[in-house]
């Protein structure tokens, strides 16, 4: 191994991973186009772009999860062949995926234990060592299933620290963390950074770059747009190299229409998670009036998913007091999807295709999923024309880019299907709009785009409940936040009045506490 | 050169329109195989499938006295099939409506009124439904598999015919054999030229036709079971019932089988007996599919389906094949069909890439 690194520095070759020309093409879309990149050895790099811009597939590719339709990936100057995911894992190479690949019904070191060869005894002594390392704290016979978010990307990267690490691959690894957390996280990169280990460091959040990285390779519609310092330029550059143009402000005006009565109201609900693993809500108490936006903070995986789905009637829970949900002072409670929406509520859903469209179906074929009451069925039988007319219309007025009205919903980017559900459910006139992760997987120019309907339908009197994981996204449009821990909500802080840190320590909460027993 | 299979942004039309033909290609071409190692005459055998069905009237109007049954059949459980449930169990809900219809000219051995065959067509859509039904209860109630349920249920069917057959209903002047009496005329359909078996119970499946097209293409609840087959969470996302969706299904399948059964008992054959159904409940699927789930195409298929059941029967006697040929043909109809329908969403792309075709590419 020395001597073929000796050789390979005699060549000039100092990269530690190079991507020559990658190309990777999906159908008609090209993900990747002739991309390059280099990893020096203890370097921090930073593969920066907005969402789509194909900064996962790269690193799928890098990673050999899948296999590149053109070019060629270098190892130490020496290019390699069938390239997969088991070479590179025997070569120093670990990945934390955003999305993390760990079995809730097992242990800590029972999860590490199917990837690294040794005996329980010795893994547990190994994992406590590396963990005092670098301090991330995790209790190796914990079960995955009763920890964390934070602590559970802490067992990806122990996983990954196990093995003789060259370089460390971690897909947008602060999505899941409140501020407090990524400090910490950052302070045991940089001490891997120290040891030697390259890190490749995916995000498309500037100022995080800018705090952690050496060096930035920009990605655009799949193409690189520059490599940089990121230190030397300022976010505005990074920005523009990353958007092609500036990050366009929205415009923030104050709350002034406020109802007198609470649109949505929710009393002491509790209920089971239908996930045997996900949190029981608890004691929640929200409301929302007609006017203001109001955010639900929160790493997901918190309750959302479920608190999402009781507010919306998706999951009708008939054992609940009749109290625990009012919409416009009526119970709701007991209400399924379709009387809540004849009360004026609407709600655009976190998975976009697959629950808020049906993928396969036309873009007129959605439109009558949600706004079939509106004139577009007579006697049972589809008025085509009605039907057709609204969608051209929500096509035109919220600029979806897209065939016609006749095309398939799974043919749209992200960003114009959402703005496409978006005004789906505007043009259904609501009193109360609810909308969970109303940016996730869009990019900045339609995330703005809804963010700024957003704002002018809280103008319009709507009252509007946000759940989001993007706190910058919270502090932008809403005028009250609520922090979604553990099942629990915290009280209702005004948006004006409060720190990011200070959102962060709800978020922490008790789980701080656990992990301090754990060292 | 490894292939790799990768999934297409939007299946493919072209694919789709191709798949039947290509499928009846493929069935032939394996087939042909199969019979030369059979030492049977290739040409010879698909003479007598394919052609002969066709040489004279008689054999014409035997397709489409099978055509009716498949039809109907296929068309209901295509509509259960884009809602994905999977009712197996049609040849079952075809025996409880036959023995349903088959209760009247069993009872009122003697009578004549023009309302018996009314009877027997109402009773034989209950008898249906009711077995159905059973199916979609404990599908919606206790989340039992409708795969499992259907098809045991099926065996239950045959049973229960069995022991009428055999103890209450056994014709008291039939020698012992497990049949009922022979229904009077009153209890029978018509035929629709005289001297042939084709009857007038062929008007039911083409109603049915019709009813499905508008159900599944101008309605909003084809459209709503449509949604929830495709996609389950878009369809609670829009209020849409889930169990609404497996009760319809359901009971559309068991009532258009209940009424072949009827047609079959109150047709051909003409009395209850050990085989009522031809094995047209499971046919149906192979014919639902071929016809790629739409009520157009479903016509085809029946219609094809039909021919080839004739061919078959042709077939043994002419080409001298044993029946288990017939059997194997259909099979390899249905299994062709899925392995081609793959490639509505798939494509097949090479896993390796050589270097000229990585110096073409960037050029």
């Amino acid at each position: 191994m020395d001597e073929r690194k000796l050789t390979a520095m005699h060549n000039d070759q100092s990269s530690l991973l190079s991507l020559r020309g990658l190309t990777k093409i999906y159908g008609s879309l090209v993900a990747n186009d002739a991309v390059d990149l280099d990893v020096s050895p203890g370097s921090i790099h930073a593969v920066l772009g907005e969402n789509g811009a194909g900064k996962s597939t790269l690193m799928k590719l890098a990673y050999g999860v899948v296999s590149p339709d053109a070019g060629e990936i270098c190892w130490q100057g020496k290019k390699m062949d069938n390239w997969n995911t088991s070479i590179a894992r025997e070569l120093g190479i670990g990945m934390v995926f955003q999305h993390f690949s760990l079995f809730e019904t097992l242990s800590v070191v029972e999860n590490i234990a199917l990837t690294i060869k040794g005996s329980r005894s010795e893994l547990i002594e190994r994992i406590k060592q590396v963990s005092r390392e670098y301090q991330l704290e995790i209790e190796p016979s914990a079960m995955v299933n009763s920890l964390s978010v934070g602590q559970r990307q802490r067992v990806e990267i122990i996983r990954c620290l196990l093995q003789d690490l060259k370089l460390l691959i971690l897909d947008e690894p602060t999505s899941v963390l409140p501020p407090q957390h990524v400090r910490s996280l950052f302070d045991a990169l940089r001490k891997l950074q120290n040891n030697g280990v390259a890190i490749l460091y995916i995000s498309h959040k500037l100022e995080e770059i800018r705090e952690l990285c050496d060096t930035a390779t920009i990605l655009r519609n799949g193409k690189v747009t520059g490599i940089i310092d990121p230190n030397k330029k300022s976010a505005h550059e990074l920005a523009t190299l990353m958007i092609g143009r500036d990050i366009p402000k929205i415009e923030q005006r104050q709350s002034t229409n406020k109802s007198e009565n609470a649109i949505l109201k929710i009393t002491n609900l509790s209920a089971k998670n239908s996930d045997p693993f996900g949190p029981e809500l608890k004691d929640i108490n929200l409301s929302v009036f007609g006017g203001e936006i109001v955010g639900i903070a929160g790493v997901s995986g918190n309750g959302q998913q479920e608190l999402g789905r009781i507010i919306s009637g998706e999951d009708l829970r008939r054992d609940l007091p009749s109290s625990s949900i009012e919409i416009l002072g009526q119970s709701v409670t007991n209400k399924d999807v379709t009387s809540r929406r004849d009360l004026g509520f609407s709600f655009v859903p976190e998975e976009r295709l697959g629950r808020g469209a049906v993928p396969p179906m036309s873009l007129n074929q959605n439109t009558l999923l949600t706004a079939f009451k509106d004139g577009m069925l007579k006697n049972g039988f589809i008025q085509n024309n009605v039907v057709t007319q609204f969608t051209q219309k929500c096509i035109t007025d919220f600029k979806v880019k897209c065939s016609g009205p006749s095309a398939a919903a799974n043919s749209l980017s992200g960003g114009n299907l959402q703005k496409f559900l978006v005004g789906r459910e505007l043009m259904l006139a609501p009193k109360f709009l609810f909308m969970s992760q109303p940016t996730w997987g869009v990019d900045v120019g339609a995330a703005n785009e809804i963010r700024q309907k957003l704002i002018s339908l809280r103008e319009s009197g709507v009252a509007i409940l946000v759940i989001s994981e993007e706190l910058e996204e919270l502090f932008e449009i809403t005028d009250r936040i609520y922090v979604l821990r553990s099942g629990r909500l915290s009280p209702s802080l005004t948006t004006s009045d409060v720190t990011p840190d200070e959102i962060g320590e709800y978020m922490i909460g008790e789980t701080r506490e656990e992990t301090e027993h754990a060292v | 050169m490894q292939f790799e299979f990768e999934r297409r942004v939007t299946p493919s039309r072209r694919v789709m329109m191709a798949v039947p033909f290509i499928t009846i290609a493929i069935t032939i071409f394996l087939s042909g195989i199969m019979l030369l190692l059979q030492g049977k005459s290739v040409g010879l055998t698909f003479y007598a499938f394919f052609i002969e069905p066709f040489e004279s009237a008689y054999s014409i109007s035997e397709i489409f006295l099978k055509f009716g049954p498949l039809l109907l059949i296929a068309q209901a459980l295509a509509i259960g099939f884009r809602a994905k449930i999977w009712n197996i169990g049609a040849e079952g809900q075809m025996i409880m409506g036959a023995i349903a219809a088959g209760s009247v000219p069993v009872f009122l051995t003697d009578s004549s009124s023009i309302f018996i065959l009314p009877a027997m067509i109402i009773l034989g859509a209950l008898g249906g439904m009711a077995w159905a039904a059973i199916a979609a209860f404990l599908k919606t109630k206790y989340n039992a598999n409708e795969i499992l349920v259907t098809l045991m249920l099926t065996s239950v069917a045959l049973q229960v015919l069995y022991y009428l057959l055999l103890g209450p209903w056994k014709d008291p002047m039939g020698f012992n054999f497990p049949q009922t009496v022979m229904f009077q005329d009153a209890a029978l359909f018509p035929p629709i030229i005289f001297g042939f078996r084709l009857n007038y119970s062929l008007v039911i499946p083409i109603l049915f036709t019709i009813f499905a097209w508008i159900y599944m293409e101008r309605r909003f609840g084809g459209f709503q079971l449509v949604v929830g087959g495709l996609a389950p969470q878009a369809a609670t996302y829009a209020g849409f019932s889930s169990k609404g969706a497996v009760w319809k299904s359901l009971l559309i399948a068991g009532m258009a089988a209940g009424l072949a059964g009827m047609s079959e008992v109150a047709g051909p054959i003409g009395q209850l007996q050990r085989s009522v159904t031809s094995g047209y409940g499971y046919s149906a699927i192979i014919v639902a599919y071929l016809g790629a789930l739409h009520p157009i195409g479903i016509i085809f298929a029946a219609f094809f389906l039909a021919v080839i059941h004739i061919g078959g029967d042709i077939a043994l006697v002419s080409a001298d094949l044993p029946i288990s040929s017939v059997h194997i043909f259909q099979g390899l109809l249905l299994v062709t069909y899925l392995a081609s329908y793959t490639f509505v969403n798939y494509r097949l792309k090479p896993r390796k890439v050589s270097q000229e075709q990585v110096g073409g590419a960037s050029s």
